[in-house]
């Protein structure tokens, strides 16, 4: 599909990077540097990751959140972000979509949690209102009550990324590792992770339906420019950022302390 | 809402997120006294020796203007964020209390009602620096951290560790106990370059208006 190639006049030019299969710890490691250190928008999109992995918040504790003895024994990466939120396991079935704007990109859109959070659900429901019954469910994209993205946020003094990751499919095995949330959201109404989420996959025709109507979508607000990841390589790689993939010894002492707690 | 009255003391302070708004009945004027700005609602919560009198949201504007008054604050009726008075100001929504050569930094009712709630608060070191313009640390709010920018420069000497625990405190006394660190100033003259509560309130209230 040919995309728009033109500048349109009088909006505001956003980089579209496409990649497929980039570990989730390399792009969280990119999106982190593009958000603080680029002064242009980005679009992000991601096909899968090549391993399955947990990633928290952050402020997320592995105590809390993850079953540590099976993580542990089956070697699954643990990774804090740098961005808010909650606990989510990926895999080679998960679709992920970033957007990096500068505070000014978007016409009236205040740069705080829930106005982006609402564009975004305007973004996502012009794509996916023909697929299924899409909602913006407190801060989850639903398909009726069965959530398929989750969002998470960071926003700087000029700027902001929401990044989401949507179960195109995943492996509901995956979900062993993880605990259930203390804090959820009220719709989820205790229900447990299979039961809560449901996979785009058997709702919306393909994924490249979802991700040329996302782009088409965005073409409403942005002069989309496609990118190549080779072009990075003048941005700092220097700068040290919040990301951080947990090691095995931090992983074992939260897992002593888990098994304190249960006692 | 129904009006109630008690002559039960309480024993510490409460902040209510909720459509209750508490009253000393004959505007005694008493401490500890704490804003809450939430979506509008603004709560004034205070300790009284004569009890409790629950007032309707529907005469809100009338005791917050009273209250305004005594507690030497300045109200944005349009937004419902509050400021004080005798704080500097950021434009990036950050409070400062100065204290001769040292601040006091917090976050503003503006910030914390705009965030949500907040559920994390990165702190910095003690004997960190911290830089006029700069980030030295975030909020989490559900699903987003924010950063903290810096009004003035200088070394950190205290951070509110009780935001560890309670970073809602941030939300419930944005001014008060939720300050998050305290700086031994390198350069008192950038207070200069901050606003005061009448132009911040201006600015909060030019910003709202554009979206």
């Amino acid at each position: 599909m040919a995309l728009p190639q033109a500048i349109k006049a009088g909006l505001p030019c956003m980089n579209l990077l496409r990649m497929t299969a980039v570990p989730i710890l390399e792009q969280l490691y990119l999106e982190e540097r593009l958000l603080r250190s680029s002064a242009e928008n980005w679009c992000i999109i991601n096909h899968g990751t090549s391993l399955p992995t947990i990633v928290m918040g952050i402020s997320g504790r592995p105590s809390e959140l993850v079953e540590l003895k099976p993580v542990l024994r089956d070697q699954i990466p643990v990774i804090r972000r740098f961005s808010g939120g909650g606990t989510v396991i990926i895999d080679n079935g998960t679709l992920f979509v970033s957007l990096i704007c500068n505070k000014n990109a978007i016409p009236g859109l205040q740069p705080y949690p829930h106005p982006i959070m609402s564009w975004t659900g305007q973004l996502y429901g012009q794509v996916l209102c023909e697929f299924g019954d899409f909602h913006l469910r407190e801060n989850d994209y639903a398909f009726n009550s069965h959530k398929f993205g989750g969002n998470a946020q960071s926003i700087i003094k000029d700027r902001w990324i929401h990044h989401t990751s949507f179960l195109w499919d995943y492996d509901a095995r995956n979900m062993e590792y993880l605990k259930l949330p203390s804090r959820a959201p009220k719709y989820r109404s205790a229900r447990s992770h299979v039961e809560f989420l449901c996979r785009m996959k058997d709702y919306v025709p393909s994924r490249t339906s979802f991700i040329e109507g996302t782009i088409k979508s965005l073409g409403g607000h942005f002069s989309i420019r496609p990118f190549d990841l080779d072009e990075l390589g003048s941005l700092s790689s220097s700068l040290s950022g919040s990301t951080k993939l947990l090691t095995r010894q931090e992983l074992e002492e939260a897992c002593t302390s888990q098994c304190v707690a249960v006692r | 809402m129904c009006a109630s009255k008690s002559n039960a003391r309480p024993h510490s302070p409460t902040c209510h997120e909720s459509d209750w708004h508490l009253f000393d009945a004959s505007w005694v004027p008493i401490h500890p006294t704490r804003l809450n700005s939430l979506r509008g609602i603004r709560t004034i919560t205070k300790h009284t020796h004569a009890g409790f009198l629950i007032m309707a949201m529907a005469s809100r504007l009338m005791w917050a203007s009273r209250a305004a008054s005594y507690l030497k604050i300045s109200t944005c009726p349009r937004a419902f964020s509050t400021v004080i008075k005798d704080l500097k100001y950021a434009d990036t929504h950050e409070w400062v209390k100065v204290d001769g050569s040292s601040a006091t930094i917090g976050i503003t009712d503006h910030a914390q009602d705009h965030l949500g709630d907040v559920v994390y608060v990165e702190l910095p070191e003690v004997g960190s620096s911290v830089n006029q313009g700069k980030n030295f640390g975030a909020v989490e709010s559900v699903k987003a951290t924010s950063d903290v920018i810096s009004p003035v420069s200088g070394e950190v000497v205290e951070v509110n560790t009780e935001l560890n625990g309670s970073p809602g405190l941030v939300n419930a006394s944005p001014y008060e106990d939720g300050w998050i660190l305290k700086v031994k100033l390198s350069n008192n003259g950038e207070v200069n370059s901050l606003m005061d509560s009448e132009q911040y309130s201006k600015f909060c209230e030019e910003e709202d208006a554009k979206h």
